[in-house]
């Protein structure tokens, strides 16, 4: 066990507060409501440093700095206890959340200056923060999954922020709706392991695991990864992460980049004691990966929209991590090494995306962009920072996150190796192609688009994580992460490398990939000139892409159609069955009431008459009885 | 002595009374051909009385005689009431309560 904390509770209750605060306080807060929320996720992320040095100085604290606040749920034998956990894994977590979502926090204070709505931004981003520190300091899966809706929650505020625009409306819900699904696996998973272990902490479900069936460890698996397919836009739940580019700039990098999109990471690499009972579902996980990371990539090429090709990327970098996650020990720490460096450097390129599109009156379409290196040096040079880290260009961070799980790919399988492989070259790919449409290129502005650099308070968080990007890599140093994290998830395995292959010939591999994909993109971008509208007659691969690979066209026609004729038969049957049951025989019983009525007429003698006749059955009854 | 001949009469009486309630349109008449059935009755429990030696049938009988007297109280007054508010004792026209 390891050492309680009485103070761990306000990394989460600062944000909290500072979120409840400003959604009450109405109009009085306007003035300094975007302050406060910064202020609020500085504290944070300054109380998340302090428990993180606490946790470095002490070697032995292997069990993390934990706080007990209240028993929860109390039944009978059901007995959840509202704790907090900051462990090694939970603290470069916390650092991530409010760090990058500090720097974010900042950076809104500019980008959404002229929003009247400003302050509820704020309120809300603050709300996403704390829930997301819930949802990575509980210990225990019920209280994870309070975090876990309540980010769900969050992101559908955020993505739906400019309300009166019917596609952000549509795009939350959808957001929502498919992240449901995902939900059900992590509700069901919780079921089940009170079932079994009759607990969800993580510590009993940890010590419960090794009795239990292969088959129980299999469901729980599987049901784990339906749970990070959702929150994490892996297929086939990756359909609402493009849509969800709808929400302001800043949303897109803090929760649709940096943080909220990792948590089925988080979730996959904090249950590793379940996958490693279960081959099934580790493989599942692998091939989830895998499939992400090329379907995302290969989107990411089609996309005109800066954001959306952006959003392709992200899934495909987290297509990345799970396929790590999914490996085992031999990667848990590198997946958890590429979330950091993509933190920095998506974070980075999404709010440089967002200072373009400030500059270019909010257009997102990179046919209209061209030439801006000149008149955007700092967004460029940051830009560049953060699109040279995630191509993998040798010595950024990037290169040595994404190199290891590479490696770690070709140790569990040749074909996963390539696979990840090829996506690097694709990512390389559609990266420069971003690049050179957006900074380089011939200008094919708007007319009255008056492209500036943007002001300093949006400058300054560009800055500091385009250093991050570059200097992440430091973490691998002395193998610094892997130590780290080994009391959470295990010492570093290190598998062979098939053909013969070693690590720094891999490497050089990498490297080649990366240039030739570059290179593709450089000749066919940079040398013939970029029209205004996509060229037509294009190969079905890339009118495949554009179209998010069919993943909406499946989802309606697999899911949405059968699922409206469903809800069209039922609403028949409940209109001529139930309800035809139910108003047949109320008619029956009107109809006969209003001719029964007309017995009553009123006269007296008519009555007499009926009393004669029924006492003469009466009494012949009775005869016929008694001579029977 | 035998009992059957009151009971013949007493048939005779009661049919006679119940006719006249279902074809007379006067209440005046119908009342008087209810008080006729009733006394129909008391004669059969008068004559059953008698031919089993016991005091129970005329015990009924006076019940009847009671209710009879009390109702021809309450059955007259409701009769002249609505005489003199419709200038009628037709049964058929105090009709109003119905569907």
């Amino acid at each position: 066990m390891g050492l309680s904390a009485s103070w761990l509770y306000l990394i989460i209750a600062i944000p909290a507060a500072s979120a409840a605060l400003l959604l009450l306080g109405g109009r009085a807060t306007n003035a300094w409501g975007h302050l406060l929320g910064t202020a609020a996720s500085l504290a944070s992320f300054a109380l998340g440093v302090l428990a993180f040095l606490q946790l470095r100085d002490s070697p032995d604290l292997q069990g993390g700095l934990r706080q007990e606040l209240f028993s929860w749920i109390q039944v009978g034998g059901f007995d959840v206890t509202f704790g907090l956990l900051f462990d090694r894994l939970s603290g470069l977590f916390v650092l991530l959340i409010t760090g990058v979502g500090s720097l974010i926090h900042i950076y809104s204070i500019g980008y959404m200056a002229h929003d009247e709505r400003r302050r509820r931004f704020f309120a809300q981003l603050n709300l996403f923060i704390a829930a997301m520190l819930m949802l990575v300091l509980a210990d225990d899966y019920l209280t994870l999954f309070l975090g876990w809706e309540g980010v769900g929650l969050a992101s559908y505020l955020l993505i739906g922020f400019f309300q009166q625009k019917t596609s952000a409306a549509v795009a939350a819900k959808k957001a929502f709706v498919v992240n449901r699904v995902g939900d059900i696996g992590m509700a069901l998973c919780i079921m089940l392991m009170f079932a079994t272990f009759g607990t969800s902490s993580f510590v009993g479900v940890e010590s419960g695991m090794e009795q239990v069936s292969a088959g129980t460890a299999t469901a729980l698996g599987l049901l784990l990864l339906l749970a990070a397919c959702g929150k994490s836009a892996q297929v086939p739940l990756q359909s609402w992460l493009l849509d969800a580019m709808e929400g302001p700039t800043p949303v897109s990098a803090l929760i649709h980049a940096a943080t909220m999109v990792t948590a089925g990471v988080y979730l996959v690499v904090r249950s590793s004691y379940v996958f490693e009972q279960t081959e099934v579902a580790q493989t599942a996980v692998v091939i989830v990966g895998l499939v992400t990371l090329l379907w995302g990539a290969i989107i990411g090429c089609a996309k005109d929209d800066i954001k959306k090709g952006l959003a392709g990327s992200t899934m495909s970098q987290i297509g990345y991590m799970m396929l790590a996650a999914g490996i085992g020990p031999a990667a848990y720490s590198f997946a958890i090494f590429h979330l950091l460096t993509h933190g920095f450097f998506k974070a980075n390129m999404f709010l440089g995306a967002g200072s373009v599109m400030h500059a270019m009156n909010d257009e997102v379409d990179m046919r209209s962009y061209g030439a801006l290196r000149g008149l955007m040096p700092i967004t460029f040079v940051t830009f560049a920072c953060g699109y040279l880290a995630i191509i993998g260009f040798p010595g950024f961070s990037g290169f040595w996150s994404k190199d290891k799980i590479i490696e770690a790919a070709f140790g569990e399988n040749l074909l996963v190796g390539l696979g990840a492989l090829l996506g690097a070259g694709i990512t390389a790919f559609y990266m420069t192609r971003m690049m050179i449409m957006t900074f380089v290129s011939e200008k094919r502005w708007a007319k009255d688009a008056h492209p500036h650099e943007s002001s300093l308070v949006m400058t300054i968080p560009l800055m500091v994580l385009a250093v991050a990007s570059v200097f992440g890599g430091v973490l691998l140093l002395n193998d610094w992460i892997g130590n780290w994290l080994a009391p959470v998830v295990g010492e570093v395995e290190h598998h062979e490398l098939p053909l013969g292959l070693t690590e720094l010939s891999l490497t050089i591999a990498v490297a080649v990939v990366v240039f030739i994909g570059v290179g593709i993109a450089a000749r066919m971008y940079r040398l013939d000139s970029i029209a205004a509208v996509p060229s037509a007659g294009v190969s079905p691969l890339t009118t495949a892409a554009r179209r998010d690979l069919y993943g909406d066209a499946f989802n309606e026609v697999a899911l949405m159609r059968p699922g409206q004729a469903l809800t069209r038969g039922l609403v028949t049957f409940d209109d001529r069955g139930v309800d035809g049951a139910v108003n047949g025989l109320a008619a029956v019983v009107g109809g006969s009431s209003g001719r029964i009525r007309r017995w009553q007429t009123g006269f007296v003698r008519s009555y007499a008459l009926s009393m004669l006749g029924g006492s003469a059955l009466v009494v012949l009854a009775l005869l016929a009885v008694k001579l029977a | 002595m035998s009992v059957t001949p009151f009971l013949v009469l007493s048939a005779l009486l009661f049919s006679i009374g119940a006719i006249g309630v279902l074809v007379r349109r006067n209440a005046i008449v119908v009342f008087m051909c209810v008080e006729l059935m009733l006394n129909a009755s008391n004669l059969t429990f008068v004559a059953f009385a008698r031919q089993h030696g016991n005091l129970d049938g005329q015990i009924a009988a006076f019940f009847v005689m009671v209710v009879a007297a009390a109702e021809v109280v309450v059955g007259l007054a409701i009769i002249m009431t609505i005489f003199r508010t419709r200038r009628s004792a037709s049964v058929d026209d105090a009709s109003l309560l119905k569907y």
